[in-house]
């Protein structure tokens, strides 16, 4: 971990907390989160690592408001993430997602697909069309614009994915095994431009991984385990 | 843009399932057009025979179909007394069966009545009318059917009557009916003394008001209506303009219902689609307007394809020669209206539930099961 910057990040605002959160399924059978705390400053990359169950993804749909903690809170720039707050708000404009899966609509095209998120949040169509040629520049992904999804390969798919993640300038990107389905040079040089393209945007990064040589790249790694966090 | 992408998408990708739903939508369509145009125009034929050369009609209150009305001889000589009066004829109307034609229509009129004056006779003089007791005059279609020329003699119900004349006219009951004398009709109809309604035509139409009230005061037991009114409150076309919407409205449900099958396995089969959308930002109204787009495209498809099967029936029937000029299967543009907005409505309808469905879908749920 460069710890000189992670110091300097120190220095900025908290931008996504968690604060005694729990969370378990059927009925508190299967507790998966345990009085998790948690915070990330505003730019940082964080890697949480982690056997499968142990509650990766769980943690990062409470974070973007996909689900809630049965106890405890998450807070989103100083904003407490629950139903009352506007959660349309927070997925349009505070936290991206990105899937190990594209979760990409597969009869549209490249640039269909990424616009979704602008048409949902009522983005002029100048303003996206000039967001998303600056992304797909940024990805590589210009010439591949007008492609139906089915025609992508893998890592352009999750480059699209990434791209859609990011049209609507979110200051969080949440992503869950973004390279999880990638051969190994693939998910290398596709994490390399995750990496980039958030230093670039000043976007905080929270990813869920099983791949400890990526992880190695963030800011910061967290083991999970048993419910809980511990900084590596 | 892409929002109806989104929409059309899901059609295309099940493009059998969406075709199926709108050629349900589609028949349905047709038939109610089908339906309600033919008895829309058979009812504006039977108005059409009142209406000849007249604005109101005369007959007897609350009676429950104009076959059964009786006004007296004695109103009709009053009545066309009045100053307000231009002209009052008045027509009996009966039903007669022959050998191969259970059901023929015979007009009891006078030599005056404007059927007579004012029709194309094709045969015979209609100076001639009435001058027997035992003389018709038949329509066109009528004279085709009962293989009859001028001068034979038809039976017609328990009587033979003489052929003086022939008719053309573009109303299929006329054209198909039998006109005999007033006085020979009351006999052959029991109701000696009795018309069933008087056809007025005033010297001034300001004064229709007038004349209303005074029908109304001077013979109690009678009713005088305007034409237009006649249509709408007259109760057998009342019952046979509900019973065509009715039946029609029935298909259109089973149409909708065909709708609503298709939303849902529409939306069932997109379930992780739709909790893409969410994480993307979509809101509850986005998700439904979008599911209500799917089942509106399909719903003006199957319409439009409804109006065009529709009216491809309606002009072959007009081709049939036995329903010639029974059927006035004429274009409505308020029918076809009302006919694809209540499809819309169906439609929009079907689509409710699954609309609903859809918006309670959970992202982290649906996105879960990989």
């Amino acid at each position: 971990m460069n710890l000189s910057r992670l110091q300097t990040r120190n220095e900025h605002r908290v931008v996504l907390r968690a604060e005694g959160v729990w969370k378990s399924y059927d009925d508190g059978a299967i507790a998966v989160l345990k009085g998790v705390d948690f915070e990330a400053f505003e730019g940082q990359t964080i890697a949480l690592c982690g056997p499968s169950g142990c509650g990766k993804s769980t943690l990062l749909h409470l974070f973007g408001g996909l689900d809630a903690p049965d106890c405890g809170q998450v807070s989103v720039n100083g904003v407490e993430v629950n139903r009352h707050c506007n959660l349309l708000r927070l997925l349009r404009h505070e936290v991206g997602f990105v899937f190990q899966l594209h979760n990409l609509i597969p009869d549209l095209t490249l640039e269909e697909n990424c616009l979704i998120p602008t048409m949902a949040a009522g983005m002029d169509r100048r303003t996206a069309q000039a967001r998303l040629h600056q992304l797909a520049e940024s990805t590589g992904l210009t010439h591949r614009l007008g492609q139906r999804i089915q025609k992508l390969s893998g890592g352009e798919r999750q480059r699209t994915a990434l791209c859609r993640a990011l049209m609507n300038r979110p200051k969080i990107l949440l992503a869950d095994e973004p390279t999880g389905s990638l051969d190994e040079q693939t998910s290398g040089s596709v994490f390399a431009l995750l990496l980039e393209i958030v230093a670039t945007e000043g976007v905080t990064l929270v990813m869920a991984t099983h791949d400890r040589s990526l992880a190695a790249r963030c800011d910061r790694q967290l083991e999970m385990h048993d419910g809980r966090i511990d900084e590596i | 843009m892409i929002f109806l992408k989104l929409i059309v998408t899901n059609l295309r990708r099940h493009r059998i399932r969406s075709f199926i739903s709108i050629a349900g939508i589609a028949f349905s369509v047709a038939a109610m057009l089908t339906v309600v145009t033919v008895l829309q125009g058979a009812i504006g034929m039977f108005s059409g025979i009142l209406s000849s050369d007249s604005e109101i009609i005369v007959f007897e209150r609350n009676v429950s179909d104009l076959f059964f009305s009786n006004v007296p001889e004695a109103a009709l000589e009053e009545i066309s007394q009045w100053p307000t009066v231009a002209h009052a004829d008045p027509v009996l109307f009966g039903i007669v069966s022959s050998a191969d034609h259970p059901i023929i229509t015979c007009f009891g009129v006078t030599a005056d009545d404007a059927r007579i004056r004012k029709a194309a006779w094709t045969a015979g003089d209609k100076l001639t009318f009435a001058q027997h007791s035992d003389d018709v005059v038949l329509g066109e279609r009528a004279a085709e059917f009962l293989d009859a020329k001028l001068g034979d003699h038809v039976p017609i119900g328990h009587g033979v009557f003489h052929v003086i004349g022939i008719l053309k006219t573009a109303n299929g009951f006329e054209d198909g009916g039998v006109f005999m004398p007033l006085s020979s009709a009351q006999i052959f109809f029991h109701k000696e003394g009795n018309s069933s309604v008087i056809t007025i035509k005033l010297r001034n139409k300001d004064d229709t008001a007038l004349f209303k009230n005074t029908v109304k005061a001077r013979f109690p037991t009678l009713i005088g209506l305007e034409d237009a009114e006649f249509t709408r409150s007259y109760s057998q076309f009342r019952i046979l303009k509900a019973t065509a919407w009715a039946v029609g409205g029935c298909g259109l449900l089973l149409g909708g219902f065909g709708v609503a099958n298709t939303m849902i396995m529409s939306v069932f089969t997109r379930i992780r689609e739709i909790a893409i959308l969410r994480v993307c930002g979509f809101s509850n109204t986005q998700i439904a307007a979008m599911i209500l787009g799917e089942s509106a495209v399909i719903t003006l498809l199957g319409a439009m394809l409804g109006l065009l099967i529709g009216g491809c029936l309606l002009y072959a029937l007009k081709l049939v020669p036995a329903l010639h000029g029974y059927i006035d299967a004429t274009f409505q543009p308020v029918v076809s209206l009302i006919v694809i907005l209540m499809a819309l409505i169906t439609g929009l309808a079907g689509a409710l539930y699954p609309a609903a469905y859809a918006m309670r879908v959970r992202a982290v749920e649906a996105l879960r099961f990989e």
